[in-house]
């Protein structure tokens, strides 16, 4: 309870890992708000089908607060005037201020009266999209600081956020969002591609990071490192060297 | 559906009869069997392959221009074309030339007699030098020769001649749209206040003016025969759009073109559309913009061209004009994609064609093979063998 988990890619796509926490958090019965910033409902739809789980009927039960960006950015921009007092989440589009998008967040996870469903969770899918569409790196710090504090301290959820990285990346500000999320964060899971290149039955590698040295100081971070290869419905893990091919 | 306590020895499985008529397919899309939405072809088989079987719709692809763009504008000539002789609507944008001119200027499509007879000659000459059989390797005599260019099964996409240009009565035949960046400019402005630059933006609303007005995004269901727009944006982020990235590393709005992109992915998400971008990005010196568009698109394709380089005196080279890098496939509605097996990609244009195939260096069969083209091979080798954005690091040849 109350963990900040952060999923990091380098060189590959690490939206399967996306999906699974999402999968994950609904079938174990936690009120899921999923800020969608890149794909469609659709598509996270049927990939939860896949995998096992309905998104159209956990929103039908409130089990699921989903933001489509891409849906909502449209409205804004080519809908009619919006009503005072209900500001549209994505309005940092034009003014560059994320308070909207933290009110519909504090809002949509707040517990409401009739809810039986275990800790809110916040799952927000490509951070690095907000510095793309024009918010400053320390906007977005701030906004996940407030989320932090809100969702978990205040609730006792949990956070998941999605952001990409590269090595010699030349994205000061992403890497600057990067590094401070990374020094923030209780579980960090990185996906990276292999570094001799593309394989056909082995795509990539991921480190796991129990950052236990933010419990106790002294402590070293735990570090494990696999290999996976994705499939249609799931991803197999193994140890280094030891794909299925090799085998 | 299935009837309960059938009779013995028939199975409880009863079709329901009388389904209804299937909908008609939209004309020039075929369904994917990867993620089931409609692929559409690039105009070109070979991308299509490249790309794992087509430009899904509702996805963009991005084309980062060779440096002196020739070869990118035959692509996004190619995507036009293939437009018109499926039928599809046209919506055409550019800062650079009328769009009136490019559409005088599309390649011709070639009848299949044609293009078999253009295979036929290479074959002919190719059969010439294999008509005896091998006395050494004969284990191999029986193995299948070699596919330079990936081949498509399926008759989906057509053939191009490049040095033909399309019947103008052809391309009337489909409708068009087109946006001219310096006649909109000088018409009445009525927005509000998008903080973006005012090109892409108007860009943006007479894109989805289009779309909603013509039914593209399934408004009007009243409209039975549904179509595919394609969409079509040539050399966006350039200075003739207004916008300074490619003018100096730190422009003063370097959002504009990022922000457009995700607008246009949302309007493109919401319809039955596909586009084609191509970007200069060999002009844009801020790198870290070029990261956040390749983010923000669905497939990424890089030209490179020999022309001006050193390459193109290597005789490794000889048979080719450049090299093709693809940096992004996308994967919608599943965790996985189509990637292809083969990642050194090069394209070259012949008289009439243009092909993407796979790049084979030929065998250094010299009698004096000195060290100096020796080295230029393994730092070729080197350079080709990038996967899917993972560089090869030098140091480590081992992930375990």
């Amino acid at each position: 309870q109350g963990k900040f988990t952060l999923l990091r890619d380098t060189r590959t796509d690490g939206s399967f890992l996306v999906h699974h926490f999402l999968s994950f958090y609904l079938r174990a019965g936690c009120k899921v708000c999923f800020v969608a910033l890149l794909q469609s409902f659709s598509h996270y739809n049927i990939v939860a089908q896949k995998l096992g789980v309905s998104l159209a009927a956990a929103k039908e039960r409130g089990q699921l607060v989903f933001l489509e960006g891409l849906k909502s950015c449209l409205d804004l921009l080519f809908g009619e005037e919006e009503q005072p007092g209900q500001p549209s989440p994505l309005q940092f589009l034009s003014t560059s201020d994320l308070r909207a998008l933290f009110d519909f967040v504090r809002v949509s996870l707040a517990p409401s009266a009739g809810d039986s469903w275990k800790g809110p969770v916040l799952l927000v899918d490509d951070l690095s999209v907000l510095l793309s569409l024009g918010a400053a790196p320390v906007a977005v710090l701030d906004f996940i600081h407030y989320c932090r504090m809100s969702v978990c301290c205040q609730l006792k959820g949990n956070i998941v956020v999605l952001v990409h990285s590269n090595e010699d990346s030349e994205d000061e500000e992403n890497e600057l969002l990067v590094n401070a999320l990374c020094h923030h964060s209780d579980l960090i899971l990185w996906a990276e591609g292999l570094a001799t290149g593309f394989c056909k039955d082995v795509h990539g590698q991921i480190k796991i990071i129990k950052r236990l040295s933010l419990r106790q100081a002294g402590e070293q971070d735990l570090v494990q490192i696999y290999q996976y290869k994705i499939q249609d419905r799931n991803v197999t893990f193994f140890a280094r060297g030891l794909s299925a091919a090799v085998l | 559906m299935a009837a309960a306590g059938g009779e013995r020895g028939r199975t409880s499985f009863q079709r329901r009869p009388g389904a209804g008529p299937r909908p008609p397919a939209l004309p020039g899309t075929r369904p994917s069997l990867r993620h089931g939405q409609l692929l559409l072809s690039s105009g070109l088989p070979s991308l299509d392959c490249v790309l794992g079987g087509g430009v899904a719709v509702g996805t963009l692809l991005l084309i980062e221009e060779d440096k002196y763009g020739l070869y990118s504008n035959l692509l996004f000539k190619y995507f036009l074309a293939e437009g018109i002789v499926c039928g599809h609507d046209l919506f055409v944008a550019s800062a650079k030339e009328h769009p009136d001119k490019i559409l005088k200027e599309l390649p011709a499509p070639l009848l299949d007699d044609t293009y078999g007879k253009e295979l036929g000659d290479e074959a002919a000459a190719k059969s010439e030098d294999s008509q005896d059989s091998m006395k050494i390797a004969w284990r191999y005599q029986n193995l299948p020769k070699m596919e330079a260019s990936p081949t498509t099964y399926t008759k989906f996409g057509h053939y191009y001649d490049v040095s033909k240009k399309m019947s103008p009565e052809l391309c009337q035949s489909v409708k068009w749209h087109s946006f001219y960046l310096h006649e909109e400019l000088s018409s009445e402005p009525k927005m509000k206040a998008w903080s973006m630059n005012s090109g892409y933006a108007r860009l943006l609303q007479s894109i989805q003016k289009i779309i909603s007005q013509e039914g593209f995004d399934g408004s009007d269901p009243q409209k039975k025969q549904r179509n595919i727009l394609r969409i079509g944006i040539q050399s966006l982020g350039s200075i003739l759009w207004g916008d300074g990235v490619c003018c100096s590393d730190n422009p003063e709005d370097p959002h504009s073109l990022t922000k457009f992109l995700y607008v246009l992915r949302g309007l493109l998400r919401k319809s039955l559309s596909a586009c084609i971008i191509t970007v200069p990005a060999h002009l844009i010196q801020n790198k870290a913009i070029m990261e956040r568009v390749t983010n923000l698109s669905d497939m990424v394709v890089g030209l490179e061209s020999f022309i001006g380089s050193e390459r193109e005196t290597n005789p490794l080279y000889k048979d080719y004009h450049g090299l093709v890098h693809v940096h992004q496939i996308p994967r919608l509605n599943s965790l996985i994609c189509d990637v292809s097996d083969t990642k050194d990609l090069a394209f070259r244009l012949k008289r009439k064609l243009f092909t993407i195939e796979r790049l084979h260096l030929p065998p250094d069969l010299s009698d004096t093979v000195s060290r100096a083209s020796k080295q230029d091979l393994a730092g070729s080798a080197k350079l080709l063998s990038s996967g899917c954005g993972a560089m090869a690091i030098g140091k480590k040849h081992l992930d375990f």
